[in-house]
């Protein structure tokens, strides 16, 4: 069994790493190479605040765009080009088809975050000359964007296994839209009263808490990030994925394929 | 021992996207296959072929009905991984090489790396593909793709193989190659379930086939069984270019050329026609039976149904 998912992940990366997918390592690596070179220039003494904050949103920009555009492609891409015929007449059950994809997908984003960090840590380098021990606290922000990543990936593993790529890039990219205002969404259910309180409350707490995990203004601040929240959102994060995961599963299993 | 049973398995989809109607795109099918068979599934497109194969496979369900495979469930990896399964106009992993795919597929399979590391490059051998093993798939023709489906559906040393128009996309020498390649596997034991519409390739290959045309099975038998059941025929050729009137009543379909006409008409017409001849002074230069074909049988058994089809159309 685990064979089996770790072949269908190890193929699921190769095809990203063949269709340049990591090809977008070359735009960030630009961008960051001109932001530092500009923010040395323009900004003085919040060169490290700018550089941080754009660092990681572009890590997390870029990261949210490939999810869900690999993401709803790997079971609708798998079941147009009937790729998946050949791969389910095999001793491979359905479930173990979609962890795979969602394994070698995930790995390839880790991959591709890490590679970013990299970047972020040398633009970092290049405007203040020397690391300081709270840059340590960029590699939470750094876990909880792979976290925010692995969600996304399994929700738009959950669209595409019942809707086609076109609308399940509307659900994911709504649903992440959302998901970063989950605060402000819970704070306004909270002064609603009566049923539609209920009824926020309950939209609120059912769309990803993305606004959790984004510490990005923290860290670049130089503030830390308590052990709780990390432990906390790294709970919350694979309990979503794992039941967006489920629901794939349920969905996915039903499906008679065109 | 049965390597394929088939107990009453239906299919039925819901058509039109307001007003959902039932579309049944196969009837109650029972159908049973020895081990060791080559088993020809016919039927002209849109039949119910694909879609049978299909509930075989798992890849759809059944609305009614079940089916096994060597004994075992449709949903059991441990017969899956027995069988071999090559789709109607196959389609693979573009960014692989035929190696890659063909390791990727054993790793699928179950079949050890040991292993692999010797069927990869004997499979390759077997289908003619070693030259272009290391060669992307986006840049293989049909027929190339064709042959990787092959290599990718006996990789592993399935007891059973089931083959969805195998001989579609191959050039006459690729169509050679594939039958020789079924008979192969029957050699080795194996049982092939293949449909196709291109009969002469059934005819050959097979020990026994079914006939189902809109998606309702219509006769199941050796070849020899079922052909023996139709009106035999006879080829007359004459010289000359005259065709006698009192022949067009027998049902004679004439080929008339410069110098000779051939006649087709059924045996029960043979002593009327000869005595219609010796009456018009006509000479004979051949009677010969003409031998009824798969095909001619398969006319017979579809073209009613097509003609009521289209006529409750």
């Amino acid at each position: 069994m685990t064979s089996r998912i770790s072949s269908i992940a190890f193929n699921t990366f190769r095809e990203a790493v063949r269709d340049r997918v990591l090809y977008n390592l070359i735009a960030f690596a630009v961008l960051m190479s001109g932001a530092a070179v500009l923010v040395g220039q323009i900004s003085i003494g919040i060169e490290r605040l700018v550089v941080i904050n754009l660092g990681l949103s572009a890590v997390s920009v870029f990261g949210i765009v490939i999810a869900i555009f690999i993401g709803i492609g790997l079971v609708s891409k798998e079941i147009d080009k009937r790729t998946l015929y050949t791969m389910l007449s095999r001793p491979v059950r359905r479930w173990e088809f979609l962890l795979g994809k969602f394994f070698g997908l995930a790995g390839t984003l880790t991959v591709n975050t890490l590679l970013m960090a990299v970047g972020v840590f040398g633009a970092l380098l290049y405007v203040s000359k020397h690391f300081q021990s709270s840059d340590a606290w960029l590699l939470v922000a750094l876990y909880f964007i792979v976290l925010q990543l692995l969600i996304i990936t399994a929700l738009a593993l959950l669209f595409s296994s019942f809707s086609s790529s076109l609308m399940s890039a509307v659900f994911a990219f709504s649903l992440y839209i959302i998901g970063t205002f989950a605060s402000d969404l819970r704070g306004f259910a909270a002064m609603t009263p009566g049923l539609a309180g209920w009824l926020a409350t309950g939209i609120a707490y059912l769309v990803p808490n993305f606004s959790a995990l984004n510490v990005i203004n923290l860290v670049a601040h130089e503030q830390r990030v308590s052990g709780q929240l990390i432990a906390f959102n790294s709970i919350y994060a694979f309990l979503y994925a794992g039941m967006a995961l489920c629901g794939a599963v349920l969905i996915f299993d039903r499906r008679n394929l065109k | 021992m049965k390597a394929i049973e088939i107990l009453g398995l239906e299919k039925t989809y819901n058509v039109g996207f307001w007003r959902k109607r039932l579309k049944r795109a196969l009837h109650p099918l029972h159908l049973q296959i020895e081990e060791g068979e080559i088993f020809g599934f016919l039927g002209p497109n849109g039949a119910g072929k694909t879609t049978t194969l299909k509930l075989l496979m798992g890849l759809i369900s059944p609305t009614a009905g079940t089916a096994r495979i060597l004994q075992r469930p449709l949903d059991d990896p441990a017969m899956k991984a027995e069988i071999g399964f090559l789709p109607e106009q196959p389609y693979f992993y573009d960014y692989l090489t035929a190696r890659e795919l063909l390791e990727y597929y054993g790793q699928l399979s179950g079949v050890a790396a040991k292993e692999r590391s010797r069927k990869v490059p004997e499979m390759l051998d077997r289908v003619g593909l070693r030259a272009s093993a290391d060669v992307q798939l986006r840049k293989y023709s049909k027929g190339m793709l064709q042959r990787v489906g092959l290599a990718q559906a006996i990789l592993h040393d399935p007891k059973v193989v089931f083959l969805d128009e195998p001989m579609s996309g191959l050039d006459p020498m690729g169509r050679r190659e594939v039958r020789d390649l079924m008979e192969q596997l029957k050699h080795e034991g194996k049982t092939v379930f293949f449909s196709t519409h291109i009969l002469s390739d059934a005819e050959a290959l097979c020990d026994r086939v079914a006939i189902i045309h809109l998606g309702e099975l219509r006769k199941v038998g050796a070849v020899a069984e079922l052909t023996a059941g139709v009106q035999g025929r006879i080829e007359l050729i004459w010289l000359g270019n005259q065709t006698p009137g009192a022949l067009t009543t027998l049902g004679v379909e004439y080929h008339v050329s410069k110098d000779t006409v051939r006649a087709i008409l059924p045996e029960s017409a043979q002593e009327a026609a000869l005595d219609a001849l010796r009456r018009e002074h006509i000479r004979l230069i051949s009677l010969t039976p003409v031998r009824v074909s798969l095909e001619d049988y398969f006319v017979e058994q579809v073209k009613p149904a097509q003609a009521n089809a289209k006529g409750t159309a």
